[in-house]
């Protein structure tokens, strides 16, 4: 199957497709990691930030389209866009926080510290970039940003599951931790490289 | 006193970066590039070199700065500093390493979010007790630690993975050939990266286990 040349709903189907399993964010692309890492020890916080990442990722990418095309391409300001982009996301980060706060405070308290930690997760940075060099129009690019991360929360649920299983086992002192955690991802990744091939980009 | 600790001091805060507290093996920051750019030698040595050079003038400028930023905004103050300079390794190394450029791709605009780079500034730039040349010595030790930790890994999985260093089959062509290709693939760096950090915890254990008897 190929993504060029399909039409309407399959096209869409392809590019979520395409975006959470072939080309995962966390296990072929290597963006994201921290948070991959760092909230992955157990499976409702890992679920509680992969729903934060997603409507983080499909705002901003909603967002940095329209600064790309109307406001640094029209001026000629295409060297700001490492700048831009990143207020742009540190910005919505913090209204999403403010928003959530006000009109949906179970929410915000259930997401709350993983919220500000957006910021510096480089998938939402990475996917915005990818989306501009890569010709995008607007739905697509959208489209793109929640297929991507749709499957930075598999990756993310995946792991935190493994990991609370893995803590009953006796795991040599010198691999605990992070150690064990990467060589875990590294499974996973090999098995993601099945889905290699199953749609073109 | 005063100047014999600051003598002492500079040269403890560059190795603290460097091997002490190194940001890949110790702190565990900035893993994304370590992951993604580690392919090859030259791969993970110029990231390294890009990062070093943020964080070098990232901990200046701000240093400098840290007088004038006001605390609730410090952070977007920081991320501008560090995207400003971030733009500047994009357009020299577009101008003058194209190759490198194109092969090291999204992760070039990345290092924005490298939290190596937020970490000192929030943890040792920003403060008012440090210098702006303790600042300096600061991010170059980090720099210089990050850099080591790439080109290691990087090396590691060029001669496993594709049986080349630099490019130059070191280890035959036979074993170029049959090299063991996981290690080139997104799944070996996974493994490199737990495997090293094992290593690396398994010698400093040893280390602390010596200091604790003497």
């Amino acid at each position: 199957m190929s993504i060029e040349s399909a039409t309407g709903i399959t096209r869409i189907v392809l590019i979520l497709l395409y975006a959470i399993l072939v080309n995962n964010v966390l296990l072929v692309q290597f963006q994201g990691i921290c948070p991959f890492l760092g909230v992955s020890r157990r499976v409702e916080t890992a679920a509680g930030m992969g729903i934060a990442v997603t409507f983080v990722m499909a705002i901003s990418a909603l967002v940095t389209w329209v600064v790309q095309k109307l406001i640094l391409d029209p001026l000629g300001l295409g060297y700001l866009q490492t700048i831009a982009f990143i207020l742009v996301i540190a910005a919505l980060v913090q209204f999403v926080e403010m928003f959530l706060k006000k009109s949906s405070p179970t929410l915000y308290s259930s997401l709350g510290v993983y919220l500000p930690l957006i910021t510096t997760n480089c998938a939402v940075l990475g996917v915005t970039l990818i989306n501009i060099s890569a010709g995008y129009d607007l739905g697509v690019a959208v489209i793109n940003a929640v297929g991507t991360a749709l499957g930075f929360t598999l990756a993310i649920v995946l792991l935190a599951g493994i990991r609370e299983r893995m803590e009953l086992g006796n795991t040599p002192k010198n691999l605990r931790g992070f150690s064990i955690s990467l060589i875990t991802a590294g499974l996973m990744a090999v098995a993601f490289m099945g889905f290699t091939g199953l749609i073109k980009g | 006193m005063k100047e014999s600790t600051k003598k002492a001091g500079l040269g403890k805060v560059f190795m603290n970066g460097v091997i002490t507290e190194n940001p890949t093996f110790r702190l565990v920051l900035g893993t994304c590039p370590t992951l993604a750019t580690t392919v090859s030698l030259i791969n993970g040595f110029s990231m390294g070199v890009a990062t070093m050079f943020v964080l070098v003038g990232s901990n200046v400028v701000i240093s400098m700065l840290k007088n004038f930023i006001p605390d609730k905004v410090r952070i977007p103050a920081y991320v501008v500093v560090i995207a400003s300079f971030v733009t500047i390794v994009q357009m020299v190394m577009q101008a003058y390493f194209l190759d490198l450029y194109n092969a090291l791709g999204v992760f070039i605009p990345l290092i924005v979010v490298n939290c190596i780079i937020l970490a000192r500034a929030e943890s040792f730039a920003g403060k008012t007790e440090n210098s702006v040349g303790a600042s300096a010595v600061d991010g170059l030790g980090m720099g210089v630690g990050f850099t080591l930790a790439l080109s290691l890994m990087g090396a590691f999985r060029e001669i496993i993975g594709s049986g080349t260093l630099l490019g130059n089959p070191i280890l035959g062509e036979g074993f170029a050939a049959n090299a063991f290709k996981i290690f080139a693939s997104p799944a070996g760096g996974f493994f490199t990266f737990g495997l090293f950090l094992a290593l690396f915890n398994f010698v400093f254990s040893k280390i602390d286990a010596k200091k604790k008897k003497a």
